[in-house]
């Protein structure tokens, strides 16, 4: 008998040594090759598409990449411009987005892990939240529409803002309790046992123990709502001036994108490659901070 | 309990426990404890786990509280007042009943604002009277010459031992009246419990202490009472020298000698 585990007396009756004990390991071992085949082929599967529309996306929109695209107005069909109007757009609804959601997403998630813990009211809230976390934008953007636009007669930035904000607060009151459920009971206890309420205690010991998760979740909330085209085009729709109106229709880059890359424009074409490569770049840049917020090192 | 005749005379109870019973839900945890904290003094409560000797801690300063479902029967009188009254401020109590826990918790902050932050809870010092209280606490808990050049650090980037002193200090600088310790050195090598023992030694002069350990060398070297529990009841009650010399229960006897637990 050819042994792999080396010389079969030494072994002397070990169970492995045993004709079927072999027979089960080299078939366990053709198993293992079989899948472990299939799980690569499926890695570089999965990784070639987003390698080709990375690929894409950097050899189109860097080509368009100049100094006009970020001094100049959309243009129309046919002459050069830039997207001023959309990266401001884009700027300022997610920035209000995120100063309204921010807070109420803290507060909930604060009430959720600190205030709540176990009982019926949070355990709805935190329900209906995972559900709005999964809710598809379109839906959400719908919804700012029957109740902003509609009401309002007209589009306008405040109602995108509302959108995004809308999509910012699960995400932010996710984080938040998460962050704070990993704060320790014991360092509660320790605050408790010097005489400190309860606010004290959430205000200096556990948002200091959990900020930088807190922070993290904000940032990736910013990375999630800065590319989200569907709630904006029923909110916000577009402008293709300057405007800084926020009772008005504003112009963002993933509207604009939209619009121009369905154009038959190539120039039009050309600046939505360009768009969708600053997107791409912001929100990778925001999830590098987010991780370097969460690294070890920025613990201490 | 039996307890033979100690001689108490011109001792004042700080605390008093009357006839306490405590609840984890329906489960009877602590069966009618009846126990005197003597002022300035050390008690220790030892017992194997499970015993209630941390329940009887946490019931001292209304602990418990932080968490539904528990809830403590009887009475608690400390300095005339019933801890357990459902309208005794909790706040106000655990600021005159401190407490140390078995893994040092410092706050994630400064190892300054670690003790300057329970003070200004409470009293609104200017910034040199502070700094004094901030010298003072961490003289006394034996770590102001290890920390003195760097109390803008973090409380995190000491060691553990030091952080457990930094606890102790952080709990004084409130100048409570009791101090409760639950097994403050588990936790630490066998340097860093020297000088937490040396520590409560000094203590002791203005606070009175109560320690939960399962160290009985420990129990032995720093109490001046002892208190044996085993399975939510209160065995013996005594003198430490006398609990450790001659117990009246043979279950403390076969505890203190290592025969279970």
């Amino acid at each position: 008998m050819a042994s792999t585990l080396g010389n079969p007396t030494s072994l002397g009756n070990s169970a492995v040594s045993s004709p079927t004990a072999q027979a089960i390991y080299r078939r366990r071992r053709r198993g293992n090759t079989v899948l472990l085949s299939l799980s690569i082929g499926a890695t570089i599967f999965g990784l070639a598409w987003l390698v080709l529309i990375l690929g894409a996306l950097l050899y189109q929109g860097f080509s368009g990449l100049s100094l006009a695209v970020f001094t100049e107005m959309t243009p129309p069909p046919g002459s050069s411009g830039g997207l001023l109007n959309a990266i401001w757009g884009s700027l300022i609804m997610t920035f209000g987005g995120v100063i309204i959601g921010t807070p109420v997403g803290i507060l909930a998630g604060t009430y959720l892990s600190e205030y709540g813990r176990g009982n019926k009211l949070s355990t709805v809230v935190r329900f209906i939240n995972d559900i709005l976390l999964a809710a598809p934008s379109i839906v959400i953007g719908l919804f700012v529409y029957e109740v902003v636009v509609v009401r309002m007669g007209h589009f306008s930035a405040f109602a995108g803002m509302a959108a995004l904000a809308i999509l910012v607060i699960p995400v932010v009151v996710r984080t938040t309790e998460d962050m704070l459920n990993l704060v320790p009971n014991q360092l509660r206890e320790a605050a408790a046992a010097l005489g400190l309420p309860r606010s004290i205690m959430i205000r200096h010991v556990a948002y200091k123990a959990a900020m930088s998760g807190i922070v993290t979740g904000v940032l990736l909330a910013i990375a999630r709502v800065s590319g989200e085209t569907a709630p904006l085009l029923f909110t916000a729709l577009n402008n293709q001036f300057w405007s800084a109106d926020l009772n008005a229709p504003m112009s963002s880059l993933p509207v604009t994108i939209f619009q121009f890359a369905l154009s038959p424009y190539p120039d039009w074409q050309k600046l939505a490659w360009t768009g969708a490569l600053l997107i791409t770049f912001t929100v990778l840049a925001l999830n590098i901070v987010a991780r370097a917020f969460l690294s070890p090192k920025a613990q201490k | 309990m039996t307890q033979t005749a100690m001689n108490t005379a011109g001792m004042a109870e700080k605390i008093s426990i009357r006839n306490l019973k405590f609840f984890y839900g329906d489960n009877l945890a602590l069966k009618t404890i009846n126990l005197p904290l003597y002022e300035k003094k050390v008690t220790a409560f030892i017992g194997p786990s499970g015993c209630g000797k941390s329940t009887l801690l946490r019931v001292l300063n209304r602990m418990y509280d932080l968490y539904p479902r528990q809830h403590a029967e009887g009475e608690v009188m400390f300095d005339g007042q019933n801890v357990l009254d459902p309208n005794q401020d909790r706040n106000m109590l655990r600021a005159r009943v401190g407490m140390v826990f078995q893994k040092p918790t410092p706050f994630p902050m400064s190892i300054y604002e670690n003790i300057a932050f329970g003070i200004r809870l409470y009293e609104n010092l200017s910034r040199s009277e502070m700094d004094g209280r901030v010298e003072a606490a961490l003289t006394r808990g034996a770590l102001w010459k290890e920390v003195k050049d760097k109390l803008n650090s973090s409380g995190l980037s000491l060691s553990g031992g030091q952080q457990q002193r930094l606890c102790i200090a952080r709990t004084i600088a409130v100048r409570p009246e009791v101090v409760l310790l639950d097994e403050p050195c588990s936790a630490l090598d066998p340097i860093s419990t020297a000088k937490i023992e040396e520590l409560i030694d000094e203590l002791t002069t203005e606070y009175t202490i109560a320690i939960v350990t399962h160290n009985m060398q420990q129990a032995a070297r720093v109490s001046d009472y002892t208190a044996f529990m085993y399975l939510g009841e209160l065995i013996e009650f005594d003198e430490t020298t006398k609990i450790f010399t001659s117990p009246s229960d043979k279950r403390t006897q076969d505890y203190i000698t290592g025969r279970f637990g």
